[in-house]
């Protein structure tokens, strides 16, 4: 066990440089470079001044050159200060998003396991009638609906016509001042269209998932023998079936661990949440490499952890894995 | 950037949604009158977070409309667009043109209490051209051949030669010296919490989600009525709208669609005013005048008969813009009134095609010259959907006179890098913002067409050069008019560009905010005599 576990954590290194080189010459190929997206068609910059510009972050350097200073500052754990005009730590620029990210994230996680197990169980359970049908046809409407168009439907719909739900961001004006509990109220309703709609789109995935393992299972032979004891079928579905179909679905929540600092684009975008998302994006258009890098660079850590952690429990779980090589 | 064009088929969306609103042709007049009071916060949109806000460092729009209330130049344009004090009081030109005397305000305060003075400037300028600055505005500064401070309230700036725009260049954002002198500016924390001379200081910038302003109580033009400004980033433009419509933020451009259509009911007329002035920008179709297809003026000439530019106002602006028929914004002093371009007229198109060796031989309905056909590309950037109807009507009426047009659109990086930089390209459908002031050296002089510069089209006019250097290098206003007159009678002539229109800006403002007066400056010119009356002020903490 322990030498599986150090080879698969030396094998980490070799990947995550790989990884790292890769989108090191991804961005750089892409057309256009931070200086250029700062003063292209401006009348005041002359070949000098862009130049000058150049050789402040360290353009004009090649491009391995660039790739080495990048990986030994990255070696100390530093990602370096962002070509924004700003001039800030990358990693400081990441902090201040995470927390907002990562808590959204999660909150959305929990709501879409929460609603998509039942109606994955329920489904199953039902197969083929009417209400199985219903489930269907709604998750599958969430799925095929374009996030920022439902998004604007309903901010129109609640936000300006009905006035319920404020639109977008994340706290209102002045909600600094009010007491603990008013202030969560504020957020919470600041929450409530952009958590719908990130759960809305993302349930059809898991739910038919459930379905499907759960409809495995209850064909197997001791869910059979289950009901012929005379169990009660609340009993032979939660307790005998539920249990051994949920196994992939742990899985699958293992597969989105990573997900949850990545935050969406579109979504952020619309509803004007400053989350990781929009970040990248901008540093992205912006041709902010080391913002861009760093970011992906935790984003591949991360993956690569999450990765190593779901094996090592399959490991613990299964002795066929554990013992896979000898 | 496939965002923006789910964007745009968004506010194709939006009317559908909004059809209940009740639709008023009838115009309710703004509300007026109330007695001016302090107090209330402004809360305006931004699309992008500002960057930094020490001015000179940055790039962006967003960070400097938030600068813009932190800090004062020497000099300012005036609501009529004459330039006035600032920082400095007064000022004088010697004779021969080639020293500037700033005599700068007494007692004005930075706003952490120390006292600004001549150091301050002289400093800003240091930085300013100092080559470890990674600034964008060193330009104009690099002119200046000495800088002196006589005492701390006078400035004497000389140049080498007369330089016209140097006057407004002064009216760049001056710094505190105290705070930064002897300290590296890239990673000073003024960045984030700047200290200026203007109207509000910072109070709190959480990022990503708004920058919040709180008045100057000691400003030197006086106290400003409105207590506060907040800055919120909503980067979806759709959004924005929406928060508009539902009294989350106070002020926003509108589009034509949304200001002729969509803001039409009488709910929405009684909680805002609209304002319409002629933006500071023009749209143009420049042609590449070393592609033997343009290189002929009788073909651009033609190319400008065959286009119907009130067609592409009513069409793309919804009525919202002017024809432009030079590089400069109607009514301004280098305007010239008396420009007479090729009108739309297919036929003396056809005639002046014709006379360039274009007919078409083998009857498919498009000329052709030697065998091959009148076509070329023209190019758009992405995202910008006006530019993309304009090139649609145009193809319509170029392919009416036989010229078959191609559209392509591509992404803003990839256009720079691939196509302006390399000369590639036929035609373009572009954009230029102008400053106020007329000079426009960098891209129309022959100097201008190496690598990266902006005369991009390869333009070169031995007459216009002249002028343009005759233009800057004298301060007296008519002769500098009668340069700039003369280049728009040679740029009719030769249509370097076919200039299309000059679209209007069409801000809307909370009908709360009282004070406001539509000028050819704009309309937040005097931001600080806006305000809200006591009764109706909404945010009051």
């Amino acid at each position: 066990m322990t030498t599986y576990l150090l080879k698969r954590i030396a094998m980490l290194f070799p990947l995550l440089l790989g990884i790292s080189l890769i989108t090191f010459t991804v961005i750089h190929l892409a057309p256009g470079e931070p200086v250029e997206m700062q003063t292209a068609m401006s009348p005041k910059i002359t070949a000098e001044t862009r130049q000058r510009l150049r050789e402040f972050y360290g353009l004009d350097k090649p491009l391995p050159v660039q790739y080495g200073l990048w990986l030994g500052r990255i070696a100390r754990l530093d990602f370096g200060r962002s070509f924004a005009p700003d001039n800030r730590p990358v990693i400081d620029k990441i902090k201040e998003r995470i927390p907002v990210t990562l808590s959204l994230n999660i909150i959305a996680l929990v709501i879409e396991f929460g609603l998509a197990l039942p109606i994955g169980i329920l489904a199953a359970v039902r197969r083929n009638t009417l209400l199985d049908k219903g489930l269907t046809v709604f998750v599958f409407l969430g799925f095929a609906m374009p996030t920022f168009w439902l998004a604007l439907l309903l901010m129109y719909f609640f936000g300006v016509k009905l006035e319920w739900l404020p639109i977008s961001g994340l706290h209102s004006l002045g909600s600094d001042k009010l007491s603990t509990g008013a202030w969560l109220l504020d957020l919470a309703k600041h929450l409530v269209l952009p958590l719908s709609v990130a759960s809305f789109g993302s349930l059809a995935g898991l739910s038919r998932y459930m379905r499907s393992t759960m409809l495995e299972v209850i064909g197997q032979d001791y869910i059979t023998t289950a009901r012929a004891k005379g169990l009660p079928e609340r009993v032979v579905i939660l307790k005998h079936a539920l249990r051994n179909a949920l196994l992939p679905v742990i899985t699958l929540l293992g597969f989105s661990l990573p997900g949850l600092i990545g935050g969406s684009v579109i979504f952020e975008t619309i509803f004007a949440i400053p989350g990781m998302g929009q970040l990248f994006f901008m540093g992205v258009m912006a041709r902010d490499y080391p913002l861009v890098m760093g970011i992906l660079v935790i984003g591949a850590g991360l993956t690569l952890i999450g990765n190593l952690l779901a094996d090592l429990c399959y490991a613990v779980a299964d002795p066929r894995i554990r013992h896979g090589g000898q | 950037m496939t965002l923006r064009s789910a964007f745009l088929l968004l506010l194709l969306l939006i009317p559908l949604t909004g059809c209940t609103e009740s639709v008023d042709t009838g115009t309710i007049p703004a509300r007026k009158g109330g007695v001016q009071a302090y107090g209330d916060t402004l809360v305006t949109g931004s699309i992008g977070e500002a960057s930094t806000l020490i001015p000179l460092l940055a790039s962006d729009a967003a960070s400097h409309t938030i600068a813009g209330y932190i800090y004062n130049g020497l000099v300012k344009y005036d609501k009529n667009l004459n330039l006035g004090g600032d920082l400095a009081e007064s000022w004088e030109v010697s004779p021969d043109g080639l020293v500037i005397t700033f005599h700068l305000r007494k007692g004005v305060k930075w706003q952490d209490g120390h006292e600004f003075t001549s150091h301050d400037v002289l400093y800003t300028y240091r930085v300013t051209i100092d080559p470890k600055t990674p600034t964008a505005y060193a330009e104009d500064f690099k002119q200046v051949k000495k800088v002196e401070t006589p005492d701390p309230y006078t400035v004497r700036v000389t140049y080498d030669h007369p330089f016209a725009p140097a006057l407004a260049s002064w009216g760049s954002n001056i710094l505190p010296a105290h705070l930064l002198e002897g300290k590296d500016i890239t990673t000073s924390e003024l960045a984030r919490k700047p200290v200026g001379t203007g109207p509000y200081r910072l109070k709190e910038w959480v990022a990503g989600q708004k920058i919040s302003l709180e008045v100057y109580d000691n400003y030197f033009e006086g106290k400003p009525f409105l207590a506060r400004v907040v800055d919120r980033l909503i980067p979806d433009t759709a959004t924005m709208y929406l928060e508009l419509k539902a009294g989350g933020i106070d002020m926003m451009n509108l589009t034509p669609v949304q200001y002729q259509r969509q803001t039409t009911g009488s709910k929405f007329l009684f909680q805002f005013n609209k304002y319409r002035y002629p933006a500071s920008s023009y749209v143009y179709m420049g042609y590449n005048l070393k592609n033997p297809l343009f290189s002929d003026v009788r073909v651009r000439r033609a190319m400008t008969h065959a286009i119907n530019k009130e067609e592409l106002i009513q069409g793309v602006l919804l009525g919202m813009g002017q024809i432009a028929k030079g590089p400069y914004k109607p009514g301004t002093w280098a305007w010239n009134p008396d420009i007479r371009d090729p009108a739309y007229d297919p036929a003396a198109a056809r005639k002046l095609l014709t006379e360039a060796g274009w007919s078409d031989t083998d009857g498919d309905g498009f000329l052709d010259k030697g065998g091959k056909p009148f076509q070329f590309t023209v190019l758009t950037n992405q995202g910008n959907a006006e530019r993309l109807k304009t090139a649609q009507i145009i193809q319509q009426r170029l392919r009416a006179v036989g010229i078959d047009m191609k559209i392509r659109v591509i992404e803003w990086a990839s256009f720079i890098t691939h196509f302006i930089d390399k000369r590639n390209f036929e035609a373009v459908i572009l954009g230029w913002t102008l400053g106020q002031d007329p000079d426009i050296f960098d891209v129309w002089h022959s100097s201008k067409t190496g690598k990266k510069e902006l005369n991009f089209i390869g333009y070169r006019n031995a007459e216009v050069d002249r002028l343009i250097v005759d233009g800057r290098g004298t301060f007296d206003q008519e002769k500098r008019k009668r340069c700039y007159w003369r280049i728009q009678e040679i740029f009719a002539e030769e249509q370097p560009y076919t200039f299309l229109y000059v679209p209007d800006a069409l801000p809307v403002v909370s009908a709360r905010i009282r004070g406001i007066e539509p000028a050819p400056a704009g309309i937040s010119y005097d931001f600080i005599k806006w305000y809200v009356p006591k009764d109706e002020q909404k945010y009051t903490q």
